[in-house]
């Protein structure tokens, strides 16, 4: 018994005399309770909707008023006619259209009902879903209201259109966020490994004791891995279709280009975290701690980002999966060209370019 | 061809690892840097293959500075880091074509350079280099920093840890490394290694302790070194430390090292005082001294 | 040095796959001797120590170490012999203290008895100064002394060394080899590998190694006569030469 008190006395001391080990103890579990709380939420909050009104009229404009003065909307698009719907879908922003009918108002008081049409972007399916459960209490409450001095029997009635997803299968919202997490943990953290492991075995000092240039270390050590995520991205993207039947929309081509770059920024990234890691270990949690989770809870692949509080909607921004995942749900599931996506595609080359340019600043050329 | 180092300094994390070191090694010389770990030897190898920059003092390498021009001094040296780091699941050839190619050579063209070495490993050129004996991994080591024909060959403790029958044929094919007029800087804390180096450095707590051929370092000893042998040898040196004019008694293998204070120690006298402590099959004989025994003299102080 | 056999071996084999690592090798080692048990990288030794230990089972063959066999009873082996290699010695980020500490709890010793060991070593080894510093941050021959010491603590019949002074400086591998020969008188028995051939010459009687067989086995000084050379690098040598290996 004595000799086990002693052993655990032991690794009491290994524990606490490594500052890193104590941040994975103590650190680590703090952050991810505070994320967790905050970005954890399918509630939804300040969602931007558009209304298309053909009507016109006071009744429209009460429930208008109603939903624009609850927390869970924001409204700033009015639309004119329903061609428009698509387009705005594709832009992205919006993630449902209220449509009124012809003569709203006076159908409501002539024959006792009308009705609202709810177009959600069902691309997430349960922000879709979330909205069209708020304005259904929404509608309740008005109807509620203006049946208090009768005896019921007017009714608004409501209808919705699931786009882009009428089944409303959630394998269309996990399968672009698992494609992108597995195209960037295996790029990053491959790359980042294997540079590492360069470092440990002592092979590094002798590749930089050569004519070899820094650039054509980094540059060998990352063209393997393009081809193999490449052929990874095929293989997801084929399961995909025919296994869960998502559709491609969009074009195929875009498709594979956008993804040929989002692995290079990935690349770019584990590259970055091979300058900053010294142990095949320590890149391995760097990758894993600092990339996966992040990810996971705020590229907007399960929670909208939209519900979370403004700080992690920043530090959201900073995540380049986020960025693919609008590009890649935009290219599959809506069917968009370049034209949509080239903001998105922009920002990830920009963050390619950064990765790239901090890692050869960083580079060492010496060992220390 | 050769290298100088002037007041090089350097440490870490606030300790010294080494302190203004200078001397030169001339060209085409084998060069042996002397001492045990800790003495600084890995550091000034990285400072000379310009892998690390010292706090202070100047370096040339092939007359190139180790900071400035660190560029060209990497194409065209030679470095054997410890512990053989090759690429342990690429085979013997692969790892030749692969620093063979980085230096923008091939194995044909300075094959005449590696070949006695070569020849031994061939046999086990498709073997994995993980799968190698020490020894092999030794030279294969050699052949891959011998590949582009270096000016200068850096070698870091290229047999530490290797049994004496690898540790003696890697110095014969340095010698004969050293007629092909490369020069070779040799670190080692075996001492009886540097009995084979034209000049060496004896080095020990980032200190030099003395720079000269083998053969003057040992010559420049100022005491008369005694080789002394009793049968019951632990008490031997026990009986010794208390002979009142004793300087200094080290075991070295089957004898015992022993100088005295005196320059006129009679063999007699001291011979009756081991008996007289209970000591039997007695020895003593004058031998000549060892870099070993000049190194702890110079260490001791 | 009694006549009780505390090592005795018998046609000792370890065998991985098709290859065999030892080859059934046969040899006694006596209380209180130090025994050396020499040969090249790749020869077996490694090997056939693991199967002493008692971390490792052999193919074929018997062996007894401190009287316990090496198949059926490896716990009261580990629990009555001591061990110090040269790539692990002690915890770098504990002091002197919890290491001597932490091994002592390790081998069951009481706590007035690691006080007292405790005290024993610092009067000895004049750790007053180092006592309470991180190990790592001492030079590596205080590392091996202090490893060796560690390794003496609960009074072991038979001490493992795997090539305890690989690099350390010449005053500090004969001050350990000093702590060896004391320990040896209050007859402890040593049994040590090393790369140094004048450390095999301190030792009682020397087996050499070669392609999994003992090769020589005999007191250095008759090793010497027997390969007509001066010293036992010279054997070793000749040795090696006679049976090219690898």
């Amino acid at each position: 018994m004595k000799r086990f008190i002693g052993f655990v006395r032991k690794e009491f001391y290994h524990i606490y005399r490594d500052k890193r080990s104590l941040f994975i103890l103590f650190g680590m579990p703090i952050a991810q309770i505070l994320l967790f709380g905050f970005a954890i939420t399918n509630e939804i909050n300040k969602v931007e909707i558009a209304i298309l009104d053909h009507a016109k009229d006071a009744t429209t404009i009460e429930i208008i008023n109603k939903m624009a003065s609850s927390k869970y909307f924001s409204i700033n698009r009015y639309l004119a006619a329903e061609s428009q719907v698509e387009g705005v879908f594709k832009q992205g922003k919006i993630k449902a259209v209220i449509n009124f009918e012809k003569d709203f108002g006076e159908k409501l008081i002539k024959n006792g009902q009308s009705t609202i049409q709810i177009i959600a972007d069902a691309t997430d399916p349960n922000t879709a879903n979330s909205i069209t459960n708020y304005i259904q209490s929404i509608i309740q409450q008005y109807n509620q209201s203006i049946n208090i001095n009768q005896a019921g029997g007017t009714q608004v009635f409501m209808q919705t259109h699931m786009a882009f997803n009428p089944e409303i299968k959630s394998v269309f919202m996990f399968v672009p966020g698992v494609m992108t997490i597995i195209l960037m943990l295996v790029s990053a953290m491959m790359t980042s490994i294997s540079i590492t492991r360069e470092k440990e075995l002592g092979t590094m000092e002798i590749l930089l004791v050569s004519p070899l240039k820094p650039f054509q270390v980094v540059l060998g050590k990352v063209v393997p891995y393009i081809l193999l995520s490449i052929i990874n991205a095929i293989i997801i993207i084929l399961l995909s279709i025919f296994i869960f039947k998502m559709p491609v929309q969009g074009s195929l081509l875009l498709l594979g280009a956008e993804s040929v770059l989002f692995i290079i920024t990935s690349l770019s990234l584990g590259i970055l975290i091979s300058t900053i890691a010294e142990t095949q270990q320590t890149a391995m949690m760097i990758s894993l701690m600092g990339l996966m989770l992040p990810v996971i809870l705020l590229s907007g692949f399960i929670f909208p980002i939209s519900s979370m509080p403004l700080p992690l909607q920043l530090i959201s921004n900073t995540i380049p999966a986020k960025w693919f995942i609008i590009i890649i749900k935009g290219i599959m599931l809506k069917g968009v060209g370049i034209a949509f996506i080239w903001k998105e595609t922009v920002i990830l080359f920009g963050m390619t370019l950064f990765f790239m340019g901090i890692s050869i600043y960083k580079y060492k050329i010496r060992l220390e | 061809m050769g290298i100088s180092l002037d007041q090089i300094s350097k440490s870490y994390k606030g300790l010294n690892a080494i302190q203004k070191i200078t001397f030169e090694v001339k060209p085409g010389e084998l060069f042996g840097i002397i001492g045990p770990d800790g003495a600084g030897k890995t550091t000034l190898f990285r400072i000379l293959t310009t892998l690390l920059v010292a706090d202070s003092g100047t370096a040339s390498v092939a007359g190139m500075d180790v900071v400035e021009d660190f560029i060209a001094i990497r194409k065209s040296v030679g470095y054997m880091p410890g512990k053989f780091s090759l690429y342990q699941d690429l085979t013997v050839e692969e790892n030749l074509q692969f620093f063979a190619t980085i230096f923008g050579t091939t194995l044909e063209e300075n094959y005449d350079l590696i070949k006695d070495i070569y020849e031994q490993i061939e046999p086990f050129k498709t073997r994995r280099a993980g799968k190698l004996s020490g020894g092999m991994k030794q030279k294969l080591a050699l052949c891959c920093a011998l590949i582009h024909k270096p000016k200068v060959l850096f070698l870091d403790e290229p047999t530490t840890g290797v049994d004496p029958v690898s540790r003696k044929e890697f110095w014969d094919m340095l010698k004969r490394l050293q007629e092909k007029e490369i020069t070779i800087l040799v670190s080692t804390p075996y001492m009886d290694e540097a009995a084979l180096c034209d000049r060496v450095a004896l080095m020990q707590g980032g200190q030099i302790l003395e720079i000269d051929s083998p053969k003057n370092i040992v010559q420049k000893y100022p005491k008369a070194v005694y080789e002394i042998g009793a049968k019951e040898r632990h008490k031997l040196i026990q009986v010794l430390r208390d002979f009142p004019n004793l300087y200094s008694v080290y075991p070295f293998g089957e004898y015992v090292h022993y100088t005295d204070n005196r320059d006129d120690l009679e063999i007699p006298e001291l011979e009756n005082y081991l008996k007289s402590k209970g000591l039997s099959e007695i020895y003593i004989g004058l031998t000549e001294p060892t870099i070993e025994d000049v190194f702890m003299e110079l260490a001791r102080k | 040095m009694s006549e009780e056999n505390v090592i005795e071996v018998v046609e000792l084999t370890k065998k991985f796959g098709a290859f065999l690592a030892v080859d059934a090798i046969s040899f006694e080692v006596k209380a209180g001797e130090i025994f050396g048990f020499l040969g090249a990288n790749g020869a077996g030794k490694t090997t056939a120590m693991k199967m002493l230990i008692g971390i490792s089972k052999p193919s074929s063959g018997e062996a007894s170490v401190a009287g316990f066999d090496v198949y059926t009873q490896t716990e009261l082996i580990k629990k009555n012999i001591g061990y110090m290699s040269q790539k692990f010695a002690l915890y770098d980020d504990l002091t002197v203290r919890e290491n001597i500490t932490f091994f002592g709890g390790i081998y069951g010793l009481s706590r007035s008895t690691i006080k007292e060991k405790i005290k024993v070593l610092v009067t000895d080894l004049k750790l007053e100064n180092i006592i309470d510093q991180l190990v790592g941050a001492l030079p590596l021959g205080w590392k091996q002394k202090l490893s060796f010491s560690v390794s003496l603590l609960h009074d072991p019949k038979i001490v493992f060394l795997d090539e305890p002074t690989g690099g350390v400086d010449p005053i500090t591998r004969r001050q350990f080899w000093e702590m060896i020969y004391n320990a040896a008188d209050q007859g402890t028995t040593i049994f040590v590998t090393t790369h140094y051939m004048d450390e095999a010459e301190y030792c009682d009687r020397v087996s050499i190694m070669v392609n999994g067989k003992i090769e020589a086995m005999d007191r250095p000084k008759r090793l010497k006569e027997q390969f007509e050379a001066s010293n036992l690098n010279e054997v070793f040598l000749k040795l090696a030469r006679n049976s090219k290996s690898d």
